[in-house]
């Protein structure tokens, strides 16, 4: 049984680099379900089981914090900020941040201040939990095969 | 007072796999190899670094933890739980980063521009963090 759970998250973790490294790109759910060799649906629930957030969520939050970076490091207007990190619409981005941040792409660089930290390790830490998760009772119950 | 960090560690789940890894394709070399009858003592350095600086390929598991949590140590490190294991220093990123992919390094990013150098990073076969640096020259 270890050896499969170590196998998957070994995969799951595969795919996760994937989105780190291809943030900018649209959420492929087919192609990382190859990265991790199971099925779509499986990789859905697998994911959220190994890493406790679904895949679409996490590349959201990394999307997310790539903009604040942007937001903070750059001159960049709002608007290349949301196409530099992925986002095909304005709105999307704007709604996606302030779901995630609860303030506004605008607001967060009027209070922001730079940071020193090295990028592997802010795309790490400051990867903002979204302050409007509640802890979830431990998630998912029975994964079905596919 | 401390004078020296000499031996830092990674947790390896197959000691012949991370050998293969770390040597083979890092280009690290073997420190010790000593079979210590409880334990098999695997440290890797960096050529040319200070030769007493070596990293401890430990593999968890009995005497030193019990079955069961050797079994959760893996399954974390797989999901890549260990956080940022290894930082190394090259002279050239990008011909180091090529060098790797040709050798079939799993590589999560880089080489990127950075306030402090040229950087990239990688995972072990188990799933730890690497990353190699090219320091900005002064």
């Amino acid at each position: 049984m270890s050896l499969a759970v170590e196998q998957s998250n070994r995969r799951m973790l595969r795919a996760r680099d994937a989105m780190d490294r291809a943030y900018t790109e649209a959420l492929d759910v087919p192609a990382l379900a190859r990265i991790a060799h199971v099925c779509p649906a499986h990789f859905i629930r697998t994911f959220r089981a190994t890493f406790g957030e679904t895949p679409h969520r996490y590349l959201q939050r990394r999307r997310v914090e790539r903009a604040m970076y942007l937001l903070r490091e750059t001159e960049l207007t709002v608007t290349e900020v949301c196409m530099q990190v992925g986002f095909s619409s304005l709105g999307t981005f704007s709604r996606t941040f302030r779901d995630i941040l609860g303030e506004s792409p605008s607001a967060y660089r009027k209070r922001a201040v730079p940071s020193v930290v090295p990028a592997c390790f802010g795309m790490a830490y400051l990867r903002p939990a979204s302050f409007l998760d509640k802890p979830r009772a431990s998630a998912i119950a029975s994964v079905n095969p596919c | 007072m401390l004078n020296k960090l000499r031996i830092t560690h990674v947790f390896v789940t197959d000691q012949d796999e991370a050998l293969d890894f770390y040597v083979g394709k890092l280009g690290l070399e073997v420190a010790d190899d000593i079979d210590l009858g409880h334990m098999r003592w695997l440290t890797v350095r960096v050529p040319g670094d200070d030769p007493e600086r070596v990293i401890l390929l430990e593999k968890p598991g009995p005497p030193a933890m019990d079955a069961k949590t050797a079994e959760q140590v893996r399954e974390l490190i797989a999901k890549g739980a260990s956080g940022f294991t290894l930082g190394f220093t090259t002279d050239d990123a990008r011909k180091t980063y090529d060098e790797f992919k040709a050798k079939g390094v799993e590589l999560t990013d880089g080489p990127t521009e950075q306030p402090y150098g040229i950087d990239f990073g990688g995972r072990d076969p188990f799933g730890n963090h690497f990353r190699v640096s090219q320091p900005l020259t002064a």
